[in-house]
């Protein structure tokens, strides 16, 4: 006796083929079927295929990653503190608060400062223009100071006309540009009042026309939430960073929608991007506790600016005009100002009451806004020698 | 503490890498050799061991991260806040005091990463033993807690009695000092969960991320994404790189040429706006003025693209170029830059205008570029874009940056600006710094009219924004 004789064999029409065959059960996605030999070996074959067609893509990805790495570490020749060594120190820093902005009922979450270099615009909890959402998290300045947009858990960044006369009811004049599945997280206006840029929870960024609210480019690529971005100051114009809860740091061309560059170093959530004034690096604040530096020429990592004893999240960053100050607001209540070159803290701020959200050097350099948690903005300046 | 029913997914620990972070040093706080110097504290009649005093905590923090002891207090105060230290005197205010207050370390138990999100259940046994113990215990918004979840879960509020009636028994059984420290602790870790009116929720996170997956642009890893990303690479690796020398030296000339003008370093003069209250400087440095300062005049110097952005530059170059008879030049770059920018409902109206004044055959202001680019852009203009320009807008932008960018700066006209800005003299201290101009808030740009522009072409909000 042998075991042979416990295979049941069914005769009948196969399921794939139609022929009359001996046919033994498959399962496909569950269900039952009959197939012939034949078309049961087929099928055995191709599921094959498509796990080795998986696998093989998966370490062609990681071979080439690999590549990439160690082409890129191939022209690092030098680090950044080192060559930083023959700059001047810049000494003790003594910055003071020079005004405390209360007005807000709730915590503040975004800021940004209108070109006119005095006034700024700031989003909170509970917003003075009206909106059908508590959380906004983004809010930017027009370029020509006759708008702002703003936006947050309502999906959508919605552009308001500024206007000064009392009747008028800001809310009416209300313009729904941009349309995201998820949350809004960031946006800012290009060169003009009549584009859009916007960054949203959904994982993606998009290009929008204010005027008709048309979508003019998305930006795919990003494989978690994206929660900063910033415009490169260069003379084609052409690009912008973004940061995500991926990890990573992307670089995008606004006209064909691709992604240039991508970063992935950090070891956490990214939550804030700003390009280096000269439009060649940027830098990004991470819940990691660290701010990194990326130069784009050298397509790396090229500087981190952390501490030990600096253990929570950078929420903010943004550079004084030369560059040389990084100015990092973080979720322990505290402002750190980094030397961009010697990779050294150069000052530590306190006086916020509860977490820093947002931070903004003004446009000519002359003081940088923080706003938080605690309900307050405070303007901050000072420099090398007290006043 | 009651066994918690199942904790509802709040944000996931590993996206709070700060509490592991405090978590760490806590526990080097602890070590026998190298941590804070321990020692038994009394409380009335009850000796509580291992605790340590607020002075010892910021020296310690001071001397293990090297920084100030103002940053060491803030540090341990943060440690405070957050439950992982806690007060034994006062255990209402989640407080470090940098003298003899004595304070203990809160046991794992306790700590936010291992019993998060703190359960209503647990915490109406806990109001429930406070109000059994003593009348009168609990606090004005306790006592509405209290009332809130009575009514909430009053179908177990038996066994919320019998857990807090058990829970006191309990207790009872151990030795007083055991008691005080366990009191503490738990009041501390409510303290720090549910967080009296008016105090900040240290564990409050802000809008969760990445949690609605059903609305979430989901990047399984499919072959899809495995063939995007090894495109990706692909294109990387032929990318052309620059050394990193070359990169880091640019920072540097970069930051060594732009120190001077920037306030946050260098100061500004006359004064710093935000600091004298005095106006002078944005006065003086308006987008029009009849006399630029000797730095702005400077930095039109240091690059073509920050020459452009200045409205002044602009206007001064606009007139060196119509001196050589190629200002049309700028004007069609302003041209290109409006439509890049401008209204989806305007591009074929711009591309036209565009057309019939710079591109076409015996156009008024015929620009010279090559045949090709010439070719290539009209062909693009049959199908109208923000971006049907960019050649032919690159190619000028390129022409002016080579050629005449640089004689403008070598030219009488920039050298005679550099020469007669006006350089502003160290303005004395003031010898009565109390008294202060009254602060007027400026006009808002959406009030103003429409500056009228010189001669540069008008650009709507394109370019730089004017205020």
């Amino acid at each position: 006796m042998c075991d042979q004789t416990f295979l049941v064999n069914v005769f009948g029409s196969c399921d794939k083929c139609f022929k009359q065959r001996a046919l033994r059960p498959v399962f496909k996605k569950s269900q039952q079927l009959s197939y012939c030999s034949t078309c049961a070996e087929i099928m055995a074959t191709e599921g094959l295929r498509e796990n080795e067609t998986l696998a093989s893509l998966k370490s062609e990805a990681e071979s080439l990653k690999g590549k990439l790495e160690e082409e890129r570490a191939k022209l690092h020749d030098v680090e950044l503190h080192q060559v930083a060594e023959r700059v001047e120190a810049l000494g003790q820093f003594v910055m003071k608060t020079r005004r405390t902005l209360k007005g807000h009922g709730n915590k503040v979450l975004c800021m940004d400062w209108c070109k006119d270099k005095r006034r700024i615009v700031s989003s909170s909890q509970e917003h003075a223009v009206t909106m059908p959402c508590t959380w906004v998290m983004a809010c930017a300045y027009a370029p020509s100071g006759c708008a702002i947009a703003c936006g947050g858990l309502d999906n959508k960044c919605s552009v308001y006309p500024l206007t000064f006369d009392k009747n008028e009811n800001m809310a009416a004049k209300k313009k729904s540009v941009a349309m995201h599945t998820n949350y809004l997280s960031a946006c800012s206006f290009t060169n003009s009042d009549m584009q859009i840029l916007t960054a949203s929870g959904d994982g993606t960024c998009a290009l929008w026309d204010v005027e008709s609210g048309q979508l003019l480019q998305s930006f795919h690529g990003h494989g978690a939430d994206v929660l900063c971005l910033d415009l490169a100051p260069s003379e084609t114009g052409n690009t912008f960073v973004s940061g995500g809860c991926d990890k990573k740091a992307m670089v995008w061309d606004m006209r064909s929608g691709q992604c240039v560059q991508a970063f992935e170093t950090h070891e956490s959530d990214i939550n804030s991007v700003r390009y280096y004034p000269s439009g060649d690096a940027f830098a990004s604040g991470s819940d990691d506790a660290t701010c990194r530096l990326y130069d784009l020429r050298a397509d790396r990592e090229v500087a981190i600016y952390s501490k030990e004893s600096i253990i929570f999240g950078a929420s903010s960053v943004d550079f004084s005009l030369s560059g040389r100050l990084l100015f990092a607001g973080y979720n322990d209540y505290t402002i750190n100002v980094w030397d961009v070159l010697k990779g050294s803290r150069v000052s530590i701020l306190f006086g916020h009451e509860n977490r820093v959200s947002t931070l903004r050097v003004s446009p000519d350099g002359t003081a940088f806004c923080s706003g938080s948690w605690d309900h307050t903005l405070r303007v901050r300046d000072g420099g090398r020698w007290a006043f | 503490m009651a066994a918690g029913p199942a904790r509802p997914p709040g944000r996931p620990r590993a996206q709070m890498p700060h509490l592991r972070k405090m978590e760490r040093v806590v526990v080097s706080m602890q070590d026998p050799d190298q941590g804070v110097k321990m020692r038994s504290q009394r409380l009335l009649v009850t000796v509580i061991p291992h605790a340590v005093t607020g002075r010892d905590v910021v020296q310690w923090l001071a001397q293990k991260f090297c920084v100030s002891e103002e940053e060491a207090l803030h540090l341990g105060a943060v440690l405070v806040l957050h439950g992982y230290i806690y007060p034994l005197r006062d255990p209402r205010s989640l407080v470090l005091r940098p003298d003899d207050t004595p304070y203990r370390f809160q046991t794992p138990y306790f700590w936010t990463s291992t019993l998060w999100p703190a359960a209503e259940l647990d915490y109406a046994i806990y109001l429930a033993k406070k109000n059994i113990q003593k009348q009168g215990a609990l606090v004005d918004y306790e006592k509405e807690c209290y009332d809130q979840l009575h009514k909430k879960i009053s179908h177990a509020w038996d066994l919320v009695l019998m857990q807090a009636r058990e829970q006191l028994r309990a207790a009872k059984q151990r030795r007083k000092g055991d008691r005080l420290v366990i009191a503490c602790q738990e009041q501390t870790y409510w303290l720090v969960n549910r967080p009296p009116p008016g105090a900040p929720s240290v564990l409050e996170q802000g809008p969760e991320r990445g949690s609605r997956t059903a609305s979430h642009v989901h990047m399984t890893k499919s072959a899809d994404f495995y063939k995007r990303e090894i495109e990706y690479c692909r294109r990387a690796l032929g990318r052309t790189r620059v050394k990193s020398s070359v990169c880091l030296e640019a920072y540097l000339s970069f930051c060594g040429q732009r120190g001077p003008h920037d306030p946050l370093v260098s100061g500004c003069l006359p004064s710093n706006p935000w600091i004298s209250d005095d106006d002078a400087y944005w006065v003086m440095n308006a987008p029009m003025v009849a006399a630029p300062t000797k730095l702005r005049v400077e930095r039109w110097g240091f690059s073509f693209r920050e020459l452009l952005e200045d409205p002044m530059g602009r206007a001064q170059f606009m007139d060196f170029l119509g001196k050589e008879f190629s200002g049309e030049n700028l004007s069609f770059w302003e041209a290109c830059e409006e439509l890049r920018y401008g209204a989806q409902a305007q591009v074929p109206t711009l591309v036209d205008a565009v057309y019939q004044q710079f591109l076409a055959p015996g156009a008024a202001r015929w620009i010279n570029i090559d045949s090709r680019t010439m070719e290539r852009t009209l062909e693009g203009l049959r199908q109208p874009h923000h971006y049907v320009l960019d050649d032919a807008q690159l190619h000028i932008y390129t022409l002016m940056k080579k050629d005449s960018y640089p004689r403008f700066l070598k030219s009488d006209m920039y050298r005679g600006l550099l020469a007669e800005a006006g350089v502003l003299l160290d303005t004395k201290r003031r010898v009565f710094p109390f008294t202060r101009r009254p602060r007027r808030s400026s006009p808002s740009p959406a009030l103003l009219p429409t500056p009228v522009e010189p001669t540069a072409a008008s650009g709507p909000a394109g370019g730089n924004g004017v205020a």
